[in-house]
């Protein structure tokens, strides 16, 4: 079965993960990672207060104050603890969380993100993001590469708000998985239809390939 | 039991410009029996300090509505539609704080810190105008600490003394909240004798809940709705 780029996404990041990994996933298609973690054990952080996420209820089963950070249903697994908010923000500060997986506006050639604020509208909501941004261990952000006007996230200097002054370690798309070394983008994986000569263009700065898949 | 009160009796409480904490991530751990009625009580022009401004025209989105809000402290107010109308006609001040700023500034109210320093949206917009520091190598930023004249929060269960207990993710700012107002007033489903709580479990203690108010809300599906 061939999946769309949304889920490939997400695939490909449930394989960057290890096993006894804590790893809280943000809203979009880092919440659709969860589907594609396999045979390894993974604890689930959401930043409302939860350690040890399971899949949603069925329909019968719905409790709305068991919600992750996206307020929708979810189930929990044996080991599962709740927390207050203050505690959770200190576990995410405070190097507790292996893997934070956020979505994103843009990326830059640093791996500086923003992925806060909506353009032309205005900025009324922040959330968890740059809490995670800055204190989890690693940083994964899952993207499809190009807006839907078609001009690439991955730029050279942010035009959006940044997210926050410490960089991230990879960014996960539908054609390639980049790292960022000193303001150089390195392509570490590349599956899309794109070579990667066709992806530099389509870029629009150098790239650097570095398969170490 | 003494700290029982409808919450019609509460209006004496409230006086204009105070400022309210009030818990509750999306309406999850929510006081909406509460907000109901302060809605209605004559006080108004409030500060609030919440995650959000209620969800669904429930909880803080009927105080709001009502006009009683002037300024909102928050992570989070892009759901709500209204709001943002008000914020853009100068009708409404908002505060935008980072989740976990937000809940490390009302532990720290609480818990007698004056401020503390976070490495949370360094080189962002919500850190113009505050303080920088070079920590063992490491920048943080400087944030204030929050207190708040009353809190409103939710809890699942009270003993007669106000002993609190919480329910899975509705604890969420809850338990910082009890601690870090002059005044707490404490929503819950169940109230219990003393003693039927084990004090291992115990997550907020008596000395901090001033009233309890029982809920008039209940579970039903994927909302809450009011029992009759």
């Amino acid at each position: 079965m061939k999946l769309d780029n949304r889920e490939l996404i997400a695939k490909k990041i449930a394989e960057e993960l290890q096993d006894g990994d804590v790893v809280n996933l943000g809203v979009g298609i880092p919440t659709l990672v969860a589907k594609y973690i396999e045979n390894h054990n993974v604890y689930l952080q959401t930043e409302n207060g939860l350690i040890g996420m399971g899949p949603p209820p069925d329909k019968d089963n719905i409790d709305i104050d068991l919600i992750d950070a996206s307020k929708s249903p979810v189930t929990i697994t044996p080991e599962a603890s709740f927390f207050d908010s203050a505690f959770s923000f200190g576990m995410i500060r405070g190097g507790h969380v292996d893997v934070a997986v956020l979505g994103t506006l843009e990326v830059d050639c640093y791996g500086e993100i923003a992925n806060w604020s909506v353009p032309n509208q205005p900025i009324l909501g922040v959330g968890g993001a740059m809490d995670l941004v800055a204190g989890a261990k690693k940083v994964i952000v899952a993207s499809t590469l190009f807006t839907k006007d078609g001009s690439p996230k991955l730029v050279k200097k942010l035009t959006l708000e940044s997210s926050g002054e410490r960089k991230v370690d990879q960014f996960v798309t539908e054609y390639a998985n980049f790292v960022f070394q000193d303001g150089e983008v390195i392509v570490k994986d590349i599956y899309g239809s794109f070579s990667f000569e066709e992806l530099e263009e389509k870029i629009g700065f150098p790239l650097k390939l570095k398969i170490t898949k | 039991m003494k700290k029982l009160r409808k919450p019609e009796e509460l209006s004496t409480l409230f006086e204009d410009s105070m400022r309210l904490l009030v818990g509750g991530f999306g309406i999850s751990g929510t006081p909406l029996t509460v907000l109901d009625a302060l809605a209605k009580f004559e006080a108004g022009n409030y500060e609030v300090v919440s995650n959000n401004l209620g969800d669904n025209g429930k909880g803080l989105h009927k105080v709001f509505m009502a006009g009683k809000i002037d300024k909102a402290i928050g992570s989070f107010f892009t759901i709500n539609k209204e709001a943002i109308e008000a914020w853009s006609k100068g009708e409404l001040k908002i505060e935008l704080l980072p989740q976990g700023t937000l809940a490390e500034a009302i532990r720290c109210g609480g818990a007698g810190i004056g401020g503390f320093y976070t490495p949370t949206a360094l080189g962002t917009k919500l850190a113009e105008g505050k303080e920088v520091r070079e920590i063992d190598g490491v920048r943080y930023l400087f944030e204030k600490a929050i207190k708040g004249d009353i809190a409103l929060i939710k809890a699942d269960k009270a003993d007669k003394a106000g002993n609190l207990v919480y329910h899975s993710t509705a604890r969420n700012f809850n338990p910082m909240m009890a601690t870090a107002a002059k005044i707490v007033i404490a929503e819950v489903d169940e109230i219990v004798e003393i003693g039927e709580i084990s004090p291992e479990e115990i997550v907020t203690p008596h000395i901090y809940v001033d009233y309890i108010v029982k809920s008039k809300y209940v579970k039903q599906g994927g909302s809450y709705i009011e029992a009759r």
